[in-house]
């Protein structure tokens, strides 16, 4: 367990007025969404609330990652759902210039920071990269000599979020690796694997990179997350040091 | 203030009435929990009462499953803004428990423990007079793993996370101590239709 929250875990959750400043396509599904926000520096791995308001007064509301390092411009990745409410709103409607209404960040125990070190073993599926990123982006900055291993399944490679610059991490740092899963396309590179994760390929991509990862964050779907978070117990991986994040259902 | 083209896709009134500020009706089960789903063996599971460190009453499950049961039929909110609606459980109220172990509240507040260490706070008032069971069903069949089974806390009226999952114990506590979101910035009550959500929310 982490024990005591880490300084600055807890958030200031007043809402405040967000300007949309650029809006960067991603993938055929996934848009980065670049915030100016009076938020407190947030840590790699936190949220933050958005919440739209129709003419009429009626709101709604959804939690983001934030896909940036702390101290870069606030960075959401966000996915168009299918009947998404707010999704389609921001990839349909929104436009630089635009406000809405924030607050975070937010969640105290899904966070890395440089002390905690490594090895550190990050696992995504689709747009559950999104937080995963803004650890990786963290870690490039300010620890750089962690050993990390970012294992992300996407459907396709057309699919991967932050792709390039994924790839000049992998192909600049030593002791950061990249492991791509497409669920529903071939391998591109050697190592990258053609299938969805399930327990055998997590302790093969575990055993292959060789170390012995002692902060494991995993952030995707359900299934997908019950899949890894299983998985890296039953390889022995001290399950307090396993920490989830779990996007609900297609409904969001 | 209004936000520009946005209209949004309202619930049905009928939804709309029962869906607290903030919150979207799924037809899902979402799950979150801070880590792995842990395996309870239920040869090795126990429900332990105590009051601070001292154990007041303890059911095997063997125990506990021979308790008067109860069904419920409640709409649940989580926090991370989904609520379902007419969800069906099974289980133990807190009232025919602390009957059955023939305990009264010594303190006005207690952490709800569960084997993966995860606890969390809730007053006693919000637990008694029919507010709350140990539920060990759902949906007419033993609670998944996933869905803290066993047996999982269900607190309907307050936020999901309240309702702690893989429960083993409920701990008496003089005052009012936060549990494991509490402490990472979630709010120390967490009622929905007050959207208590983080820890500075009114």
């Amino acid at each position: 367990m982490t024990g005591a929250p880490p300084a600055g875990a807890v958030p200031a959750t007043a809402w405040t007025e967000a300007t949309l400043e650029r809006i960067e396509r991603q993938t055929a599904r996934v848009k980065s969404f670049f915030v100016r926000a009076p938020l407190r520096a947030h840590a790699a791995g936190q949220h933050v609330d958005v919440r739209l308001t129709a003419p009429d007064g009626y709101q709604a509301q959804r939690s983001y990652s934030i896909a940036s390092a702390p101290g870069d411009p606030l960075e959401l990745a966000i996915e168009e759902l299918p009947e998404g409410e707010v999704s389609s709103y921001f990839h349909e409607v929104a436009q630089p210039g635009d406000t809405f209404d924030i607050r975070g960040p937010i969640g105290g125990h899904f966070v890395w920071r440089a002390s905690d070190g490594g090895p550190l073993l990050l696992v995504g599926g689709g747009s559950g990269v999104a937080p995963l990123m803004a650890i990786v982006r963290e870690r490039l900055r300010t620890a750089p000599g962690v050993p990390t291993l970012l294992v992300y399944s996407a459907r396709t490679w057309d699919e991967v979020i932050f792709r390039d610059e994924l790839l000049r991490a992998d192909a600049a740092d030593a002791d950061f690796g990249l492991v791509l899963a497409t669920t529903r396309g071939p391998a591109q590179r050697a190592g990258d694997l053609a299938r969805r994760l399930d327990a055998g390929l997590v302790a093969g991509v575990l055993s292959r990179w060789g170390q012995a990862p002692r902060h494991a964050f995993v952030c995707g779907a359900d299934a997908f997350v019950e899949t890894v978070a299983t998985a890296l117990v039953q390889t022995g991986m001290a399950a307090a040091g396993v920490r989830t994040e779990r996007y609900g259902g297609p409904s969001r | 203030m209004a936000t520009r083209g946005f209209t949004g896709k309202r619930p049905a009134d009928t939804d709309a009435r029962r869906l607290p500020p903030g919150q979207y009706r799924t037809e899902d089960f979402p799950v979150l929990s801070m880590g792995p789903t842990p395996r309870v063996d239920l040869a090795r599971w126990t429900f332990t009462l105590h009051d601070g460190p001292r154990p007041l009453a303890s059911f095997t499950w063997a125990q506990f499953e021979s308790l008067p049961r109860t069904s419920w039929r409640r709409d649940i909110h989580c926090v991370t803004k989904w609520s379902k609606f007419d969800t069906e459980w099974e289980g133990v109220t807190i009232d025919d428990l602390l009957a059955a172990a023939g305990v009264t509240p010594p303190t006005d507040y207690l952490l709800a423990q569960s084997f993966d260490d995860y606890d969390t706070n809730v007053p006693v008032a919000d637990l008694v007079e029919g507010r709350a069971m140990i539920a060990t069903r759902y949906a007419g069949a033993p609670l998944a793993a996933e869905h803290g089974g066993p047996a999982r806390l269900l607190v309907p009226h307050l936020y999901f996370w309240k309702s702690a999952k893989w429960v083993r114990g409920l701990r008496f506590t003089k005052k009012d101590e936060g549990g494991f979101w509490e402490l990472r910035g979630y709010h120390m009550y967490g009622d929905p239709w007050r959207e208590q959500r983080y820890t500075d929310d009114p």
